[in-house]
């Protein structure tokens, strides 16, 4: 593959500081530069697991669902309490993704269809709907933390060469990232109704004038981006608790990811996924104090240089 | 009847959203009669007169509690929700950064200025601290927009949002020039001409006066050529593109001016706290605004101060009419309620009801674009 | 013509009820007005309401009296940013005219309303919980009056009881905002002074969740770790310290190791058994007082919590001083509250968690209870005290001249790494 000239010197003016970094930070202290990297994946993982939904809504329906973040609470309560009453974590993940897939699809079914178009409006409202569950959420569940109770095998620590002990539940969001990242795109790839979405995505009204019920592809769309917020919010809160306000931050790293990694692009959710979540975690062991901002300065960084992300499409 | 002055449509929500085409405006002319009085000719009616003269007057007649607390504070609010209406109802971009760009400009205000914390303030004169605050915070306006207009609408808000919250973080963890979590107090408008600006009565004028300044900015600017062809680029910005407006120019400056209206709103406000921390730009307050400008009705200018006013009475008294631990949800439910129902606000809710009392025969579409 | 009286009528109606709206009444008073602010919204919901709990506590003791008039709380909410306190602060002396204020709830909010107070000299105001040093000791206000201890203040002592378990040298990860700052000036004040090294601080931008990195720089030659965290930061932080391996033992700030740390919904950790804290209260002093305390908030709030929490302990100690200042000068509110300010000055009484009173600069002076989490035996965990240290003052144990100099908490001071 060749590359211009201009794609060279930029991949050369961002990769060499960071080659750079990396020798320095192996050669001062290796064992923290490879739990870092490794901390940096996992956490990548989450991020990718939260946002993979959220850019399939967008990239199908152009709906900028900002209440997504409400969706991965409100999975996650509903996850904790059938967790708590059943014993078993794995049905507390079902169950997690099963009630954000339904609230989505009664959005999608009783208030979005009728908005097609207007994208606007859209938005703003799932910016009421997020600010309605949020508070509804904090006076049913309170402001207490909640916390999960997964298997003991995925529990605790495991020992890795180069990084000594490593949290086996990290390892775990990993592997349920990539399982989940792969049965995703051979869905969009490979099956029909994946194919049906594709097209969609690029014209809409060829979709509709083939015979295919469009609102049908939307409505299951937005169910399965919902639910795998809901998903994300088990998978997530059984790493890092549950509490009000996780529905702000993880809205915010959806956005951030998708705005880096390009709109209805898998892929680029994943690319977005990888460059913050390694971003935070290194800012966080290097640099903590501007660790946060960082990852919003490799946003803007991104949208100078690709005002609709990496992998975004134009139109 | 509405004159012939009204050939500007305004934005709203609805439109804005693709719900009426453009050009469904209803228009009049004027219809022949007597000779029009000098006040009708450059657009001057009775019930801006009542306002003008209500708004005056409101502070001898108010407790100073009111006149600080709602009358200017709505004010301040008002004007930065302004410069959300005019870019957002006008110009079609919904930018959640406007509450930031008013931060900016109050912590411009604050290190520029004087304030508790001696050692990062410059102590500069106030009126020289203001300016230069105002001009970096329209600076600071263009460069978002810059940087949020390249793409297409939908963009806009995740951009923005964005925008603040890393703002908001970067005045958190940062204590050389922004003072972290404490921010900045002791922040208070001058005392000019033996009066002191800090008290109620004469800071509410001062709010008074940018407020009119800023409202009468936007009426004019979008019946300009500047704002007419924003609304263009907001309706069809290919078709303007091919008309060889530079489309990317014109969003930029729109935020420019947005910039300046909320810089100036940010201002006020950081002299009405009399302090500024990143409390005062969180996410919530970003939020706020963009739900007074909805709540009044992006279609007019006066919106924005209609909902400010309506937000500001709700914040102080709801704890004494409902359970104040459920505000956030019934302001939730009524922003909800309104981009449901009523896209174009409070504003558009009174248009309906005023019509259906004085022209009853009308339909609901009709009566939606009085 | 019809078409347009209507009009004017219409719009005339809609004027005056909006007028009416905006220009406000005051209230007439009979009753003695006393002005309460607490957090509803925001970070510190839960917490504030057990603060608006321990104020009702103390009203209640009195009956609903005190200098011979009837007390009604004026009750106003705020969202733990400093605008909004100072905001509802002003409606509720301008607006409900209230002569005395009660509150606020946290750190940064303190020090907006004693900003707010100077101006309005002719009305007391009283702390409700707020934390930070700089409110009495950087420009203080003369009319504003804390009764309880700071965040400082309230670990002093857990510096000599690490030492005592042999922690030499510790590593600090906590919050990077004033009130982390402030306690950790209050550890290491008599921590460094007796040998103890910090070797490296950790600040983690506020919000923070995931931990994984600043766990992976702990050095592995120290003998435990000072964790700051609060609230949820805290529990994340214990859970993945324990996943990630470690073991080393932990002492926590104030709110690290409290009561909604100790109650999350989940499977109790048992790492946590032993981690030392300390704070003005802990749940299991034992003194008649503490008791009949913790018994009363139980009767009156079936939907409190199991036990009241610092917020309410701290709310109802400060409205306790308030009203018996009250019954002192039999409600002479006078003379710019000049009698019920002496008798503030004054006020002295043994609380709950021991003697409460204020020094010259009107800070609260107290005790400090050294705790370590131990298992119920119902297998709950709980904070049991193994040490109390009275009289701690803002100086924080050290000699007024040094610890003048030290100047107040920040992420550099103190400092004590070698």
């Amino acid at each position: 593959m060749r590359l211009t000239r201009k794609q060279a010197a930029l991949w050369l003016l961002f990769a060499g500081p960071i080659a750079v970094f990396s020798v320095w930070a192996v050669v001062d202290n290796a064992p923290l530069y490879f739990k870092t990297l490794l901390n940096g994946l996992t956490l990548a993982s989450l991020y990718f697991l939260v946002a993979s939904g959220f850019t399939l809504v967008f990239g199908l329906m152009r709906n900028v669902n900002l209440a997504h973040g409400s969706l991965y609470l409100l999975g996650a309560y509903v996850g904790w309490i059938v967790g708590e009453n059943t014993g078993s974590w794995l049905l507390a993940v079902a169950a997690g993704f099963l009630s954000a897939a339904v609230v989505g699809l009664l959005l999608q079914v009783t208030i979005f269809r009728f908005m097609e178009g207007q994208d606007l409006r859209q938005t703003l409202v799932t910016i009421g709907i997020s600010i309605v569950l949020a508070d509804l959420m904090l006076w049913g569940f309170g402001g207490e933390i909640y916390t999960f109770d997964p298997p003991k095998w995925i529990y605790g620590s495991t020992e890795l060469p180069l990084v000594e002990k490593f949290p086996t539940y990290r390892l775990f969001v990993l592997l349920a990232a990539i399982v989940i990242g792969i049965g995703l795109w051979s869905f969009l790839a490979k099956t029909r109704v994946g194919m049906m979405i594709r097209a969609g995505v690029d014209d809409k009204k060829m979709l509709a004038a083939s015979g295919v019920n469009v609102q049908l592809v939307f409505a299951v769309t937005f169910a399965i981006g919902a639910g795998l917020a809901g998903l994300a919010g088990v998978v997530g809160g059984t790493a890092l608790s549950i509490s009000p306000g996780e529905d702000t931050r993880y809205l915010l790293a959806s956005l951030v990811v998708v705005i880096v990694g390009g709109m209805g692009s898998v892929v680029g959710a994943s690319i977005g996924a990888l460059l913050i979540g390694l971003a935070e975690q290194f800012g966080l062991a290097y640099a903590p104090t501007y660790s946060v901002v960082f990852t919003f300065v490799i946003m803007f960084v991104a949208l100078a240089f690709r005002p609709r992300g990496i992998m975004g499409k134009a139109g | 009847m509405n004159s012939a002055a009204t050939a500007a449509a305004p934005g709203s929500l609805a439109r804005t959203a693709g719900l009426r085409e453009a050009g469904a405006e209803s228009r009049t002319v004027a219809a022949p009669g007597p000779a029009p009085l000098w006040s009708e000719r450059i657009g001057i009616r009775p019930r801006h007169l009542v306002v003008l003269a209500a708004a005056l007057l409101y502070p001898f007649i108010a407790s100073p509690f009111f006149t600080y607390q709602i009358g200017a504070q709505s004010l301040a609010l008002g004007l930065i929700a302004l410069s959300l209406t005019f870019l957002g109802g006008y110009g079609g971009m919904v930018s959640l950064a406007q509450m930031t760009v008013a931060g900016f400009a109050g912590y411009g205000v604050a290190i520029f200025g004087t304030s508790s914390f001696a050692a990062i303030s410059l102590g500069w004169p106030w009126w020289l601290a203001c300016a230069v605050s105002v001009l970096l915070a329209t600076v600071f306006a263009a460069a978002v927009g810059w940087l949020s207009v390249r793409t297409e609408g939908i963009y806009t808000i995740m951009i923005t949002l964005a925008v603040g919250v890393a703002f908001f973080y970067l005045a958190q963890q940062n204590y050389t020039v922004f003072n972290g979590f404490q921010g900045f107090s002791k922040i208070g408008a001058p005392e000019l001409f033996g009066i002191d600006w800090k008290e109620p009565v004469p800071f509410y004028f001062v709010a008074l006066g940018c407020a009119l300044a800023g409202y009468f900015l936007v009426k004019h600017l979008v019946r300009a050529p500047f704002g007419i062809a924003l609304q263009g680029i907001r309706d069809n910005p290919r078709r303007m593109e091919s008309l060889g407006y530079h489309v990317t120019a014109h969003r930029v400056a729109a935020y420019a001016v947005a910039g300046l209206l909320a810089a100036v709103g940010g201002v006020l406000m950081v002299w009405y706290n009399g302090r500024i921390s990143p409390g005062t730009i969180n996410l919530a307050q970003m939020i706020a605004i963009l739900i007074v400008a909805v709540l009044g009705g992006m279609r007019h200018p006066i919106g924005a101060f209609v909902g400010a006013i309506v937000y500001v009475l709700l914040q102080n008294f709801a704890i004494d009419l409902f359970v104040r631990e459920r505000f956030n949800l019934v302001i939730g439910g009524v922003f909800l309620a309104i981009v449901l129902f009523s896209p174009d606000g409070l504003l558009g809710l009174w248009a309906i009801v005023r019509s259906r009392l004085l022209q009853p025969e009308l339909s609901n579409q009709k009566r939606r674009q009085l | 013509m019809i078409a347009s009286k209507r009009r004017v009528w219409l719009r005339s109606i809609v004027g005056a009820a909006a007028a009416a709206c905006l220009l406000g009444t005051a209230g007439a008073q009979e009753t003695l007005k006393i002005g309460l602010l607490a957090n509803l919204e925001g970070p510190f919901a839960v917490p504030g309401q057990d603060g608006y709990r321990g104020a009702d506590m103390a009203l209640k003791e009195k009956n609903g009296m005190a200098g011979g008039k009837k007390i009604e709380f004026v009750k106003v909410s705020s969202d733990a940013t400093p605008d909004k306190a100072v905001a509802m602060t002003r409606k509720a002396v301008e607006q409900d005219k209230v002569q005395i204020m009660i509150g606020p709830l946290s750190g940064d909010e303190g020090i907006a309303v004693k900003n707010y107070a100077k101006t309005k000299p002719d009305i007391t105001f009283i702390n409700g919980s707020s934390g930070a040093q700089a409110t009495t000791l950087t420009d203080p206000a003369p009319n504003f009056y804390r009764f309880n201890t700071e965040g400082a203040q309230w670990m002093v002592g857990l510096g000599e009881h690490a030492l005592s378990k042999g922690y030499k040298k510790t590593f600090l990860i906590s919050e990077d905002y004033g009130f982390p700052y402030s306690q950790v000036q209050g550890f290491m004040a008599s921590y460094c002074a007796k040998g103890g090294k910090v070797v490296d601080k950790a600040w983690v931008p506020l919000g923070t969740k995931d931990y994984a990195s600043v766990i992976a720089k702990i050095p592995k030659d120290i003998d435990a770790l000072v964790v700051v965290l609060g609230g949820s930061d805290a529990v994340n932080f214990l859970t993945q310290y324990e996943q990630a391996g470690g073991n080393k033992p932990m002492i926590g700030g104030s709110i690290t190791v409290d009561q909604t740390v100790l109650n999350y919904k989940g499977k109790r950790r048992e790492s946590l058994l032993g981690t030392a804290s300390a704070g003005p209260m802990a749940d299991s002093i034992d003194t008649p007082e503490w008791k009949k305390f913790v018994a009363d908030y139980k009767a009156q709030f079936k939907d409190g919590f199991p036990s009241p929490s610092l917020f309410a302990y701290l709310y109802y100690i400060n409205t306790r001083a308030t009203l018996e200042a009250l019954d002192a000068v039999k409600g002479d509110l006078s003379n710019g509250q000049k009698a019920y300010r002496d008798a503030l000055q004054k006020t002295s009484f043994k609380g709950p968690a021991g003697e409460v009173k204020i020094d010259a600069n009107r800070n609260g002076v107290g005790t400090t209870y050294i705790t370590e989490v131990t298992k119920a035996p119902d297998g709950s965990f709980y904070n049991k005290v193994v040490k109390t240290v009275p009289n701690i003052s803002q100086t924080l144990g050290l000699p007024e001249a040094e610890f003048k100099k030290m100047g107040l908490g920040s992420r550099d001071v103190p400092d004590c790494r070698k």
